[in-house]
């Protein structure tokens, strides 16, 4: 089981929150100029990584934050914790 | 009187199983009575929103997260960088002196009406049989009286609000309170349970 540190509650264990996906996904300023390609990349399309993902955590079952994280999905290791709407942090890949 | 409306357990038939608490049980259950309560919105980084609490409560909100205050009957538990519970004279005269002092202020009140449960866990093995159900850290400091949690018990969720006795007071949802109330007693068989009356 993971331990995740929510930057308001601190570390809880992950029973409590609720993975969101991949982060740092962008919605497009101007919908209708896309075409359904682009489009359905923007809704559908997610990276896979193996190795080094950022993605969103909500403490749903806490203080119902949203918050970044920065996972390794092979090792399971929590490299960073940011708040949201921030860049990502810099890490090795 | 509280009526039947607000009595989630009613269905238990609490009130025929209460006993005497008994010498030797570990754990005593007991289903509170109906309390209003409301739920508090608001930002902690607006300055006017929290001195306009304070000048109409009579109290700080806290702000730190999952701590708690209270004055004169009134207890304010963090939820949330953005939430609280308010628990403690919230009928519509409590609810109406806290709208007067938000008035002008960016803040939402939800009445919680009938939609909680508080289960009171007490005696000595209290702590042993939440922490069959519960991931939090319960000798943590930060879970002492005067904190507060959101968290799970089991798969439901709960708020946590340890009392200076040693006992808990565990939040559910209404429709979760049977199986919170089930999965307690059944945790606290090893140590002995006892119910209580609910006053
Ligand atoms: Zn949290």
């Amino acid at each position: 089981m993971l331990l995740l540190s929510c930057p308001w509650c601190g570390d809880r264990s992950e029973q409590e929150f609720a993975c969101g996906g991949e982060a740092h996904i962008v919605r497009p300023l101007a919908p209708e100029d896309l075409d359904d390609r682009a489009w359905g990349d923007y809704v559908f399309m997610r990276r896979n990584e193996k190795g080094l993902h950022f993605e969103r955590w909500r403490h749903v079952h806490g203080c119902g934050r949203w918050f970044n994280v920065a996972r390794n999905t092979v090792t399971h290791e929590i490299l960073a914790i940011y708040q949201v709407g921030d860049d990502r942090p810099e890490l090795p890949e | 009187m509280t009526s039947l409306r607000h009595q989630p357990l009613a269905h238990l038939a609490l009130a025929a199983r209460r006993e005497p608490p008994v010498a030797d049980a570990g754990v005593t259950l007991r289903a509170l009575p109906y309390r209003p309560s409301i739920i508090l919105r608001g930002e902690s980084g607006d300055a006017g929103f929290v001195a306009a609490f304070r000048a109409g409560m009579g109290f700080e909100l806290p702000l730190d997260p999952n701590r708690i205050s209270s004055h004169d009957g009134v207890t304010a538990l963090w939820l949330g960088p953005s939430e609280w519970l308010i628990l403690g004279a919230m009928g519509p005269a409590g609810q109406g002196r806290l709208a007067t002092a938000l008035t002008g202020h960016h803040h939402a009140i939800i009445n919680n009406g009938d939609g909680q449960q508080i289960i009171a866990l007490s005696g000595p093995r209290a702590r042993d049989v939440l922490g069959k159900l519960c991931p939090l850290d319960l000798e943590s400091p930060d879970l002492a009286p005067g904190h507060c949690a959101r968290s799970i018990l089991a798969r439901c969720s709960i708020l946590l609000h340890p009392q200076p006795d040693g006992a808990y007071h565990i939040h559910v949802g209404r429709s979760f309170a049977d199986y919170a109330w089930r999965l307690l007693a059944d945790a606290g068989l090893t140590y002995g349970v006892a119910v209580a009356s609910g006053d």
